[in-house]
Order: C-alpha cells, then structure tokens, then sequence
C-alpha cells in the first residue's frame, strides 16, 4: 500500500518560473522621501505654502513608485502599487480634517480648562472668564433627558419591528417613517418642540423638556435602527431553542434575545447620544440661552455647551477674546464629554457582548 | 406518566404550499422511533408539527390531528407555549444560548417558563440534567464557564441537557448527530438508549445505521415524486423494516438503490 501512483520514469518537467524582479522592501520609504524632499524643495524656491507642498509631494508618490515598479514588476504589480498608493492617500484625506480639527480644540480649548472654568455660572460676569457649569449642567440634563424618552420608546419599536411585526403593511408604514425620520432636519424638530409647547403652556415657553423633546426626535429613528440591525442580528435558532423548551414569547424576547443583542443595541444607543449632545439649533429654539445655572427642566431657559459655544461667538460683548477662548473650551469639554461615552459604548459592547470560547 | 402520541390524516403546509400529506402513525410511549428518508421529503417539518414548533414559521400552519394524551394538540383551547413545556425538542446544530454559563444553560428551561429553582434546589436539577445527558463529569468543574465554550459534541449533550431538565414527556430530536464527529455520536446514542425508559423519543436521522441502532419503531418518508408533497410510506417496528421491508421504495431507500 505504501506505493504511490508516481511514474518515476517520466522525464523531469522544466522547473516552474515562479519568481519575479521584486522591488526591495525599502522602495515605498525611499520614493516617498523622494517625493517629499522634492516637493519641499521646489515649493521652498516657488515660495509655495505647506498645503501645495503636501499635495504635490502626494501626487509625486503616486506617479513615481508605480512607475518604478512597472519598469522593474511589470504591469500587475505596478497597477497594485498604484492602488495600494491611492488607498492610502484617501486615509490620510479622510484623517487629516479629523486630526486637525482635534488639534486646534486642544490647542485652544486645553489652557481654559481650570477649577473656575468648570465650577462658576456666567451669571454676573462681565469682562473676565466665567465658567460653563450651567452649560455643561444643561447639556447633561438635556441629553439625559432626551435618552430617557427615545430609549423605552426605540427600543420597544425596534422589538416591534423584529419580533412581532412579521411582513405586515403596518410594519412596513413604520419601518418607512422611521427613515424618514432619520431625515429630519434638526432646526425643524426644534420648531416641532417649540410649538408644541407654545400649544401646551403658552406661546413663548422656553423649558429643557421642549429641548429634550426635540432632541429625542431625531433619537429615536437612530436608535430604532440600531436596535433593529442589532435584533436582526440574534440566530433564529436561539428564539426557537427558547420555544422549544416551553418559554413564552415576551420571555424569550427579554431573556434570550435582548441579552444576546445587548452590547450591540447599547453600542447604538451611546452613538445616537453622541449624535445628539452636539446639537445646536433645537436647543437655540427651545431651551434659549442663560447665563445661569438651572436645575429645573420643567421651567426656565437652560443653557448647554453647544448653544453657549455658538452664543459666545456671536454676541462678543466688550471683551470678544475672553468670550471666544470660552467657546474653545466648552467645545473642549464637549469633545471629551463625547470620547468618553464613545469609549463606554466600546467597553459595554465588549464586557456584554455573548461571551465567545477563550 | 407514559404519553403516546397519535397522528391522523396530518397535511402540513407552509402557506399554500402542501409539504406533507396524510401522515397517521402512532408513536408509541417509552420507546425511540426514527423517521428516516431522503432529504427534502417532510420529515423534519413533519417533526416540528408534533410540540407546535411548526407554526413559528410564518404562514406554516397544518390540517389533521395530533392526538397526545387524549387531547388534540391544534384544538384552539391549546397554548403552544403549555405544548411545548411537555414536548421537548433537540435541534440539528448545538445552539446553546450565548449569554449564559453552562449552568445557566441547564436551568434556562425552567427560568423562562417562570419557577426558577433557587439555591440548593437549582444545583440539585443542574447535576440531575448534566447527569442525564451524561455531560456531568466533563462540566462539573466548570459550571460557570460559557456553554459556548465546550466543544460541539458537548454543546449539543447540554442542548439536550436542557431539554430534559424541564422534564417533558416526549422529547423530539431533529437529526442531533449530524453536525457531530462519530465519538460524539456515539455518546449521543448511548445516551438516547438510557433515556427510552422515561421519555417517549422521536429522533429524525439521515443515518440509517443509526435508526438501526437506537430505535425500535422506524418511519420511512418520501417525496411522492418531483414537486409532490411528502408522505410517510410505511411504519414498522424496526427490526422488520431493515429486514424485510413492505414497500419496495422502503427496501431501495434503504439498500442505497434509491430511485
């Protein structure tokens, strides 16, 4: 048994031409020094600023390392090097505004950043750096707010959708509404609430809960979403694993399936509320502006970051610098608040997520 | 309590399509019986209509009886959900719930029908499952790891540990050793051979070596031709059927001469 189906006697095929010039390892770094040290060059004789310099020293790379190549790899290789070039180019286009933009608020907005800054009102403030405690009270009021009504009531459309809506004419009316809701300009959810309340209490009531109101508008498509995809998500089988052993359906839905999808439907949650917190124009409407610290979401106007960073810019006031070195910082801490709770999404969804074979 | 179920004149349908027709047999009570047949021919669906699994498919529904315990299972006055407490199922591939430890696992049974055991009580009806579907000596060091975590063979003796801690009369298994190796196999079908004397078992397989093995009644299903429903040809005790067969499509199907 141990003799194989192999014809020895046969003559010895040429061996397989398997290999091919490569370019060395070291060829990218070099042509992009290349290209870098060119471009500075030329635009350091033509006078040129640093954006000219960047994008030729770019263009540079993409035309020469792919033309190396297809005198040394030949066509596929060149074409690879080509795209690998301008993928990378589109990161960096993509990155760039990001990381600059993140720069510039730290750069700005880090050296407000102090005991007063974060503990005093605006109230009675005038011609020296207050603080934007009532602002960061009234955004996290605001938000919280906002999440305690579009929670309950996404999540509960979302189970709706997936769980009992099937492929009904109902189901689909929602599932359409709810993209378009997605649409919704936030200016106009800012109207909504306003209106709304001017019905309910007076014309002229400026109050969080209207904010928070119109906030949860634009909440809601998301999270109804994401908890949707989320749902959709759960294995069939495990529904009917929990069928099977006698569970009623509510049952299975709380003990089975929302378990399974719970890191995945808090990702989304924590991402609509860092959709939401930034928002400027509802809030401008509906909450207005103060310079005092409030508490109370039921009345009165409350400030939060993203109004009291718009307002600072544009009502300067006589000491306009001060007013706008604020603005950079709350913009700052409004950033931060945001990370954080990016960050927390991350952990839940990783501690809570099915627990995979280690 | 010995629970036999009585099948008359079952048509199963998904939508309007007629998947099944004129299935009667009687699936006698403390015994195993295997529904065998080429793919494709109803017997998993066939299956599913005996705990009520049948109609969480959209627009699945079934004309006939089926009689257990002298009640008919798709009279209106029947909750599935009671259904199914009584009729157990084991699915093709192991799907432990993800969230859960293998304890968790063994008791999610009892905890989504409402009367969770507490304490002592839980571990005692733990050890009783795990003991049962003869995974408790591979698990007992373990009990709070993930049921993820254990192999597929294991997986699926903790689905099945699952399913007999609720305690059911019947339990239903849809071809439970198809995903696994033949050691696993063979732990399934030792275990199969223990529990006839307590449960009433029906086990669908594509392996007729194991209907031969484990069953005392079998059940051979066909299609009756290209885009027909299908049907149950005959049923015997098992021993006749891999024997001398009646039909001659029984015998062909099982000689490996089919069609």
């Amino acid at each position: 048994m141990t003799q194989l189906l192999l014809d020895r006697s046969a003559p010895p095929v040429p061996t397989l031409d398997l290999q091919r010039p490569r370019l060395p390892r070291w060829a990218p770094v070099v042509v992009l020094g290349v290209s870098v040290a060119g471009a500075g060059l030329l635009g350091l004789l033509l006078g040129w600023s640093l954006a000219p310099m960047v994008i030729v020293a770019v263009l540079a790379f993409i035309v020469l390392l792919p033309a190396w190549s297809s005198v040394i790899e030949g066509g596929r290789a060149a074409r690879n090097r080509l795209a690998t070039a301008l993928v990378w180019s589109a990161v960096g286009v993509a990155l760039a505004p990001l990381v600059s933009l993140l720069w510039k608020v730290v750069q700005y907005g880090l050296p407000q950043i102090n005991g007063r800054f974060l503990t005093w009102s605006m109230r009675n403030v005038i011609g020296e750096p207050g603080g934007i405690f009532h602002a960061i009270i009234g955004t996290l009021l605001i938000t919280a707010l906002a999440t305690a009504i579009s929670v309950p009531v996404g999540l509960l459309a979302a189970i709706h959708l997936v769980e009992y809506g099937g492929t009904s004419r109902v189901t689909a009316l929602v599932r359409f509404l709810v993209d378009v809701m997605t649409g919704i300009p936030s200016i106009v959810a800012g109207l909504f609430a306003y209106a709304l309340f001017a019905l309910i209490i007076g014309p002229g009531t400026q109050l969080a809960l209207g904010g928070a109101v119109a906030l949860s508008l634009l909440m809601v498509p998301i999270v109804v979403r994401s908890t949707e995809e989320m749902l959709k998500l759960v294995p069939q089988e495990l529904r009917e694993a929990a069928y099977a052993l006698g569970a009623p359906r509510w049952r299975t839905i709380v003990r089975v399936v929302l378990p399974t999808a719970s890191g995945g439907i808090i990702t989304g949650v924590t991402l609509a509320i860092a959709r939401i917190i930034g928002e400027t124009a509802p809030l401008l409407i509906v909450c207005g502006a103060t310079d005092s610290t409030n508490f109370d979401v039921l009345k009165g106007q409350m400030a939060s970051l993203s109004v009291f960073i718009y307002s600072s810019y544009t009502q300067t006031g006589t000491h306009p610098e001060i007013l706008q070195g604020m603005a950079w910082g709350a913009a700052f801490v409004l950033i931060v608040v945001v990370m954080a709770l990016n960050l927390t999404a991350r952990l839940l969804g990783r501690f809570l997520s099915p627990r995979r074979p280690r | 309590m010995a629970t036999s179920i009585d099948v008359s004149d079952l048509d199963v349908y998904y939508g309007d399509f007629l998947a099944v027709q004129g299935v009667t047999m009687t699936i006698p009570a403390r015994s195993v019986t295997a529904l065998i047949g080429p793919s494709g021919c109803g017997k998993s669906t066939f299956l599913r209509t005996l705990n009520r699994m049948h109609e969480v498919v959209p627009g699945a529904h079934v004309e006939g009886k089926v009689v257990v315990d002298g009640q008919s299972l798709y009279d209106s006055a029947v909750d599935p959900v009671e259904v199914r407490r009584h009729i157990g199922m084991v699915f093709q591939r192991p799907n432990p719930f993800p969230t859960m430890s293998i304890r968790d696992n063994v008791l999610s049974g009892l905890r989504l029908n409402g009367n969770a055991p507490k304490g002592d009580q839980a571990d005692e009806v733990a050890e009783k499952a795990l003991r049962g579907a003869n995974l408790w000596d591979e698990v007992k060091d373990r009990l709070g790891k993930p049921g993820m975590s254990l192999s597929g063979g294991q997986q699926q003796r903790l689905c099945i540990a699952r399913a007999i801690a609720v305690e059911p009369q019947v339990l239903l298994m849809d071809e439970p050793c198809s995903a696994l190796d033949p050691i696993s196999t063979s732990a399934i079908e030792d275990l199969i051979d223990e529990l006839r004397y307590d449960y009433a078992i029906v086990i669908v397989t594509h392996n007729m070596q194991q209907a031969a093995r484990v069953s005392e009644n079998t059940a051979f299903f066909n299609l009756a031709g290209p885009g027909m429903p299908g049907r149950l040809v005959e049923m015997s005790p098992t021993r006749k059927m891999f024997t001398k067969p009646d039909d001659p499509a029984t015998e062909a199907y099982i000689s490996g001469r089919f069609g």
